[in-house]
Parts: structure tokens; C-alpha cells; sequence
């Protein structure tokens, strides 16, 4: 008789916990999808990479683009910016990054920086300030010919997109 | 009803609680104690399952909310941005339209159990009338929602419907405008529609609330309509009746995602999917297959009658339809509540769900006289039965003998 | 006892309608010839050979008529649809033209996330270039027909899940052209006879003919007739895959969630007897 109640004792937590757990399944597997649709969609992952041609932007001629709704700076940079940017010694910078760090190796001429101040989010102006960079008017950071930052409050470099370059006149952002 | 109450609070923090906000309280006694007849067959699991359906609703609802957009120019293909582009969205979207229909076969299951076994009879007469709300508040929120695709039957839906306001005499044509926010079914209509959508589904979740709380001061009417008399009668409500209506509502889904993933266009009409024209009605305008008998009821009505015209005719038997529910509770005087105890009553039950049936189908049918002759006899039945059959069957009706108590009629069915 | 009555009630019902039924046959029903698609029943997908002969079709000689805005040249790459490889689609999307106000003299070449250009600007257009008749728009042109079976045939469609009128009415459509109306019927100036298209007057003339396209057989493949027939099943076919692009995967998921309902349906009830087990009710 004990040995019997203890079987279906046994089966009975069985069967609970089998339920149990196929309903906690059930839960997570409903859940996800539910959560998951706040993520970005199919049509806005389809512009999170896009190409961009070079053509046509002159030496010392700065584009702003739109990348993921993004403006996104592509300067092409004078011999004397590039040689500004090169001399600077790591030590001056507040976040040290070489010129060939934030460049494309070949396509040295080539900057391509998020245009958002990396303080709280204006776009600065272009060849302007004390470094011949950039100088962001809301809270007055400026930043040098290699978009690093010089003076200022924002903490860091303009961000460089992870992009390629496809043949020498595109590049592939995202 | 305090006096089932067996809770202790366990620690210090729920006392504590317990003074302040007796939830625990509150929930066990209405979630778990709650003392439930023990002869509840399956159909009174539809209780539960609408609640999920509500909950089904408002969860894929709102998430619909967050990605489409109520404006003419964009609200059509913003559904179809939902079904192509967002993640899961082709889903999310058919639960919400197949959950309407689901919604609405639940809720035609649980009110005709309640018309079979008398559960609208003394002391639940408001129980009754909450949910004749309920379902009255359903049919506008549905209605709404069907709007909101901007599809050919949507916004020829819209415009039917709203000009069944027309009819009303001397207020009818500026109610109209005040309802459409315009002369035709427009932007405003469609941003109006969107706002109350949203909201009239938290509307029906109160109502529901009031709706249990109703149920839960006489408590549950069962099988054989014979009132609890002790405690042999009923049992708690968990762990027994949460694990029979969550076997119900395991089971109500099956049919559901059949739908909503194999055939989820299948409850619809092909012309949602052409955008809203103002300029050209579709061929054959119906409903949603849950509307139509009252759409039949409506279609029915081709004739005037005194000075009555027949548009302002045929909506006031619309509405009389859905009016006379509420009367129910005094047009059937019986006193005996479970038709299982009620040889004549019970023939004419299944004749008007047959009839009802009827109904439904000749809404779906084209308008031809054929139709509109047998939309009339349905029509005429579904007021007969009400007016007539109940009032004068509980008078010459002799109902077979009533078991003593439920505990009684338990024990005799299991020793048959 | 409610279930003895259930049944009668159900049978009484069934009687009842067929009786009304049986009145309104006088309606007349178009029969529409139902094809046997890839994409139907439970385990149902898209053809992918299908969806890209489908597409060759509508691209070479529906598309200078009929748009599919709703379409990104990008879908034509995804799983369970015609699967274009990613380079096809590119070099595809850059053959259009793009309205963009952002880009020099307005329009620049199209990209794989733009969508599939309509050929008219507007809808005046459309039908001043078409003697009146506005040639709609393909993206869920699919699902906006349908084929209207006679009772008790439409009952069967709730259990077997039929959803492809729509790809049947095309295909009906396309290949029910008839070179000369019947004895009686005024065919106005302009159209064409149709015997499946309501009210028999078409504005668009045959479309298709025999041998009019090239289909390209790919090594291992074997080749399809280059026939109205099959010109039309494909392009049918791929319509629907416009119309209901996710339809592989949802039933895939459908049939994963409904086995875990049945069996999770059988443990409830196991539990709910278990628990219920020595109780009389």
C-alpha cells in the first residue's frame, strides 16, 4: 500500500512539473515575439548600411550626409590638414588617437565622422576654432583637422562610422 | 462575501499590507476560496476564456498601436508595413483580427449557456444586464477596429453604419456630421475611430470587472439551476475550476491559431484589401460574419409602417434586437432556471439558435427578395420568441422535478 | 443531455441552411478551374524556381502597366521568396530611376531598400493611358480577389484553410480571355471578353501568349512549358508571394505552436484530472 501511494505520489508531481514546465515554455516562446517587435524593422535595417560616391567633393570641400538618421561629416582634407593632424603628439590629446587611427589606410584625405558632438549631441561647425577643425557652438568644444577633441567639454574624438572603402570613390557606411 | 475568508497574513510585512490594502486578502477570496458549484460543465469555462480573448486583444492592440499610423493617406499601408516589414508583425496583427472573431465566438457560446440555463434569472438579473454591456460595448470597439485597415469594407462600413445615425428624426443628420467630424467617412472619422478603439477596450475591461464582481455576490448559477445550499455543494475555486478553465482556454486556442497562422484571411473579405474608395462601393458589401444577424435584422425592414419610414424602422429593430436582451430577466418569468428541467422551453432554445443561425447566414446573402422574405420571418421569430414564447411558456410550462441540491443530483448522476 | 441535443440541434441547423440555400442557387457562380499550389495547406511554400519565373513574367509584361508599391527590391532576396541573390538585386534596383528630393536633379538610381517605382505617376495618368481603366496596383492584389464557392463547399474551406482565391482568380482570369463575345453580349468599344472577370468586359487586352517569354532553365532543372497556362500559374503564384511574403515561415511557426498546444493540451487535461480525481461533480 505505501510503496503505491508513493508511485502515484511520484507520477502526480510528475505530471505537475511536466505541465509546469511546457506552460513556462509556452510563456517565453509567447513573450519574445512580443518584446521583439519593438526592434528596429526589416525596412529601417535595410538602410543601416548604405553606400556613398566620392565624386565630385573637391579638396578642402566638406558633404554631410545621413546615415541610420544620422548626419555623418565626409571631409576631404587639404595636404595642410592632414599635416596638422599627423603632427600633433599623443600626449596633447585628451583621447589619444593617431590620424591613421581615425583614417582609411591609402585614403588618408578622407574623414568620415558622425557629425554629433560627442557632448551632448550639436553638430559643430567646420573649419572653425583654435585647431582649424571643428567648433561646436552650443558648449564651445572644439576639436582638430582629425575631429579629435582639442578644448572643450566633450569627453571624446568624433566617432568614425565603421565604413569601407569599395574602389577609391565609395564607400560602404554600415 | 468576507465571511469565506480564511486568510491569516503569514508575516509581519503582509499584516502590515493587510491593514492598509487587503489585496491578498482581497485575491484569495475571490481567486482561490471563492466557493464554486461543483457541477460546472465546460461551457462555463467560456468565462475565463473571455477574459483571455480581452487580454489577447489589448496585449496585440497595443503593440499594433506602437507601429500604425490613423491617417487616410497612411493608414493602409502602414498595415502592410506591420505584416511585411515589422519583426513578427504578420502574426501580431492576425492574432488581433482573427482574435476578433474568436473574441465574438467565445462571447455568442457564453451567452447562449446563459440563456439556456436561466443564468440571467433572479438574483442575477444585473450579472445579465453588465453583459448584454459587454457585448454591446464589443460590437463598437469591433466595429471601430474594422475601420482602422482602411480597406474598401472598411470605410463603406463606416459609412453604413454611421448613416444608421441618419435615421434618427430631426437630431439624425447633424449627429451624423458630429459622429463622422465632417459630411463623409474621412480623416477625422478614421483618427476619432482610432482614439476610441483604443480606449473602449479599458472601458470593457471595467465593465468586466463589474461584471464578476456581479457574479461573485450570488455567485455562480450551474447545470441544474438550483441554488448552493452547503458546503457539499461547491468546492474552492483553485485549484479546481483554474485548472478546468485553463484546459478550457488550452483548448479554445487550438482553433484559434489554426486560423491565425493557416487561414488567417479566411474570416475576412477580400475587399479590405483594396484601399477605401469613396467613389466606388464594392459589389457585395457584408459585415463580419459576427455581426450579421443584426445585419439581417436591419436589411430585413424594407417596408414603412404608419408614419414610420423604413431606414428609421429597420434601425429601431436593430436596436430593439440588442434591447430586448436586456429585458430578458422579466420577459421569462419561469422559475425554474435550467432548461434541462424545462421539456418545452427547451425545443423552442434550440429553435431560436436555430433561427439566430438563419439569421446569420441571410446576412451574408445578397439582398434579394428570396433573402429579404425569410430575413423577415427570422427577424419576426427572434422578437416572437422574446415577446411572446418565453412570457407565455413560463405560465403553461410544468417543469420536470427539481433535484433537492446540487450535492443530490451530483451523486444521482454518478450512480446512474 | 445538452450534447445529444448539441448534435440535433447542429443537424437541424445544417438542414435549415441548405434549405435557404437551395434558394439563393439562382445566383450565378462563376466556376473558376482551382489550381494545386505549392503554397497551400499546412506544409505549404513557395516554389522558388516558380516565384522567379513569376516574377520574369510580371517584370517583362505586367510591370509597364501595374505597379507594386508596396514591394522593396530587397524582398525579392529574402528567404522563402523568389531569393534573388543579393548582387542580382543591386544591379537590379540600380536599372530604376528614384524620385529623391535629398539628390542631385531629383532622382538618383535605386537602391535595394527602395520600393518598386510605380510606371504612372498618378492614377489620371494611369488611366489616360489606358483607355480609361486604371490597371491596379499588384502588392496585395492577390488577397483582394477570391473565388465564391457555393455552399455547403465554402463550410470545408475553415477546415482545410483554403486562402488561394486569389492566386486561382488570376490564374482563371488570365487564361478565360475569348476572341469573340457570345451571341448577344454588347462588348463596349475598348475591351476585351472575359468570361471570369465580373461583368465579362475587361479593359486589359490579353496579356499573354504563347511562347511570348524565355524562360531560362537553370543546370538541373527541368523546363517548364512556355505557355498562357503556365505563364499565368507562375505569375499567379508569384502574386501571392507580393501579397503574403511571410507565408512559409508563418505556417513553419503555425505548425510548431499547434503540435505544442496539442500536447500541452494533453498534460492539462491529465492535471486538471488528476486534480479533480475522487471529486463527484
Amino acid at each position: 500500500m505505501a510503496t503505491e501511494a508513493q508511485q502515484s505520489t511520484t507520477r502526480r508531481d510528475f505530471l505537475f512539473v511536466a505541465t509546469g514546465a511546457v506552460a513556462g515554455v509556452g510563456a517565453a516562446a509567447t513573450v519574445w515575439p512580443l518584446i521583439n517587435q519593438m526592434n528596429p524593422d526589416a525596412s529601417t535595417l535595410a538602410v543601416a548600411s548604405i553606400e556613398f560616391s566620392l565624386n565630385g567633393i573637391e579638396e578642402g570641400q566638406s558633404v554631410t550626409i545621413l546615415w541610420r538618421g544620422l548626419p555623418v561629416f565626409v571631409r576631404n582634407r587639404t595636404a595642410k590638414e592632414i599635416e596638422e593632424a599627423k603632427a600633433v603628439a599623443l600626449a596633447d590629446l585628451k583621447d589619444p588617437e593617431t590620424d591613421e587611427q581615425r583614417t582609411k589606410e591609402g585614403h588618408e584625405q578622407w574623414l568620415v565622422m558622425i557629425a554629433n558632438c560627442t557632448h551632448l549631441g550639436c553638430i559643430p561647425t567646420g573649419e572653425s576654432g583654435e585647431f582649424d577643425g571643428w567648433f561646436c557652438p552650443c558648449h564651445g568644444s572644439q576639436f582638430d583637422t582629425a575631429g579629435r577633441i582639442r578644448k572643450g567639454p566633450a569627453p571624446t574624438n568624433l566617432v568614425v562610422p565603421p565604413y569601407e572603402f569599395i574602389s577609391d570613390s565609395l564607400i560602404q557606411i554600415g | 462575501m468576507s465571511e469565506h475568508s480564511t486568510y491569516t497574513p503569514g508575516s509581519g510585512v503582509e499584516k502590515w499590507l493587510d491593514e492598509r490594502l487587503p489585496i491578498i486578502r482581497f485575491s484569495k477570496e475571490h481567486l482561490m476560496d471563492f466557493p464554486t458549484p461543483k457541477n460546472l460543465n465546460y461551457w462555463w469555462t467560456f468565462g475565463a476564456i473571455l477574459v483571455m480573448c480581452l487580454g489577447i486583444q489589448i496585449v496585440t492592440g497595443v503593440i499594433l498601436a506602437m507601429h500604425y499610423t490613423p491617417n487616410i493617406a497612411m493608414a493602409f499601408d502602414s498595415v502592410e508595413h506591420i505584416r511585411r516589414d515589422v519583426n513578427g508583425g504578420r502574426m501580431i496583427q492576425s492574432f488581433h483580427a482573427v482574435g476578433a472573431s474568436m473574441f465574438f465566438a467565445a462571447v455568442y457560446i457564453h451567452i447562449f449557456r446563459g440563456m439556456y440555463f436561466g443564468s440571467y434569472k433572479a438574483p442575477r438579473e444585473i450579472l445579465w444586464i453588465l453583459g448584454v454591456l459587454i457585448f454591446v460595448l464589443m460590437m463598437a470597439t469591433a466595429f471601430m477596429g474594422y475601420v482602422l485597415p482602411w480597406g474598401q469594407m472598411s470605410g463603406w462600413a463606416a459609412t453604413v453604419i454611421t448613416n444608421i445615425f441618419a435615421a434618427i428624426p430631426i437630431i439624425g443628420t447633424p449627429l451624423l456630421e458630429l459622429l463622422r467630424g465632417g459630411f463623409s467617412v474621412g480623416n477625422p472619422t478614421l483618427n476619432r475611430f482610432f482614439s476610441l478603439h483604443y480606449l473602449l477596450p479599458f472601458v470593457i475591461a471595467a465593465v468586466v470587472a463589474l461584471h464578476i464582481w456581479a457574479l461573485h455576490v450570488p455567485g455562480n448559477n450551474n447545470p441544474t439551476g438550483v441554488d448552493v445550499k452547503d458546503g457539499r455543494d461547491t468546492l474552492p475555486f483553485h485549484p479546481y475550476y483554474t485548472m478546468k478553465d485553463a484546459f478550457g482556454m488550452v483548448l479554445f486556442m487550438i482553433p484559434f491559431v489554426w486560423f491565425a497562422f493557416f487561414a488567417p484571411d479566411i474570416l475576412g473579405h477580400p475587399d479590405n484589401y483594396i484601399e477605401f474608395n469613396s467613389q466606388v462601393t464594392p459589389a457585395h458589401i457584408v459585415p463580419e460574419w459576427y455581426f450579421l444577424p443584426f445585419y439581417a435584422i436591419l436589411r430585413a425592414i424594407d417596408f414603412n409602417l404608419l408614419f414610420i419610414d423604413s431606414k428609421l424602422l429597420g434601425v429601431i429593430f436593430f436596436g430593439g434586437s440588442i434591447v430586448i436582451l436586456f429585458l430578458l430577466p422579466w420577459l421569462d418569468t419561469s422559475k425554474v432556471r435550467s432548461g434541462n428541467f424545462r421539456p418545452m422551453f427547451k425545443w423552442f432554445y434550440w429553435l431560436f439558435v436555430v433561427n439566430f443561425v438563419a439569421l446569420t447566414y441571410l446576412g451574408a446573402q445578397p439582398a434579394d427578395a428570396t433573402g429579404v422574405l425569410f430575413s423577415k420571418i427570422c427577424t419576426a421569430y427572434y422578437f416572437i420568441h422574446f415577446i411572446v414564447i418565453l412570457p407565455v411558456l413560463s405560465r403553461i410550462e410544468k417543469p420536470r422535478p427539481l433535484p433537492t441540491s446540487i450535492s443530490e443530483s451530483v451523486l444521482a448522476k454518478s450512480h446512474a | 443531455m445538452f450534447n445529444t441535443k448539441t448534435v440535433l440541434a447542429t443537424l437541424a441547423v445544417l438542414a435549415g441552411l441548405s434549405g435557404v440555400s437551395a434558394t439563393q442557387a439562382a445566383g450565378e457562380v462563376v466556376h473558376i478551374e482551382k489550381q494545386s499550389w505549392s503554397f497551400a495547406g499546412i506544409f505549404g511554400t513557395y516554389d522558388q524556381n516558380q516565384l522567379q519565373r513569376g516574377f520574369q513574367v510580371f517584370n517583362e509584361v505586367c510591370a509597364s502597366c501595374h505597379g507594386a508599391r508596396l514591394i522593396a527590391f530587397r524582398n525579392l532576396a529574402e528567404e522563402g521568396g523568389p531569393s534573388f541573390s543579393e548582387a542580382q538585386i543591386k544591379a537590379l534596383a540600380a536599372e530604376y530611376e528614384i524620385a529623391d528630393a535629398t539628390a542631385d536633379g531629383g532622382v538618383r538610381p535605386g537602391v535595394a531598400a527602395d520600393r518598386w517605382p510605380s510606371p504612372f505617376e498618378t492614377e489620371q495618368d494611369a488611366r489616360d493611358a489606358n483607355g480609361g481603366s486604371l490597371p491596379p496596383d499588384f502588392s496585395v492584389l492577390a488577397k483582394a480577389r477570391g473565388v465564391h464557392d457555393a455552399f455547403p463547399f465554402w463550410v470545408f474551406n475553415y477546415f482545410t484553410g483554403y486562402s488561394e482565391g486569389g492566386p486561382d482568380y488570376i490564374h482563371g482570369l488570365l487564361t478565360s480571355y475569348e476572341d469573340e463575345a457570345p451571341e448577344g453580349f454588347e462588348l463596349p468599344e475598348g475591351k476585351y471578353y472575359n468570361h471570369v472577370f465580373p461583368g465579362n468586359a475587361i479593359g486589359m487586352a490579353p496579356p499573354l501568349s504563347d511562347g511570348q517569354i524565355t524562360y531560362e532553365v537553370a543546370e538541373g532543372q527541368t523546363a517548364v512549358p512556355e505557355t498562357v497556362d503556365q505563364y499565368s500559374t507562375d505569375v499567379a503564384a508569384f502574386m501571392m508571394w507580393m501579397a503574403e511574403p511571410h507565408l512559409s515561415g508563418r505556417k513553419q511557426t503555425g505548425f510548431v505552436v499547434l503540435l505544442f498546444l496539442v500536447v500541452f493540451a494533453g498534460l492539462m487535461y491529465g492535471t486538471k484530472r488528476k486534480i479533480w480525481a475522487g471529486i463527484e461533480h
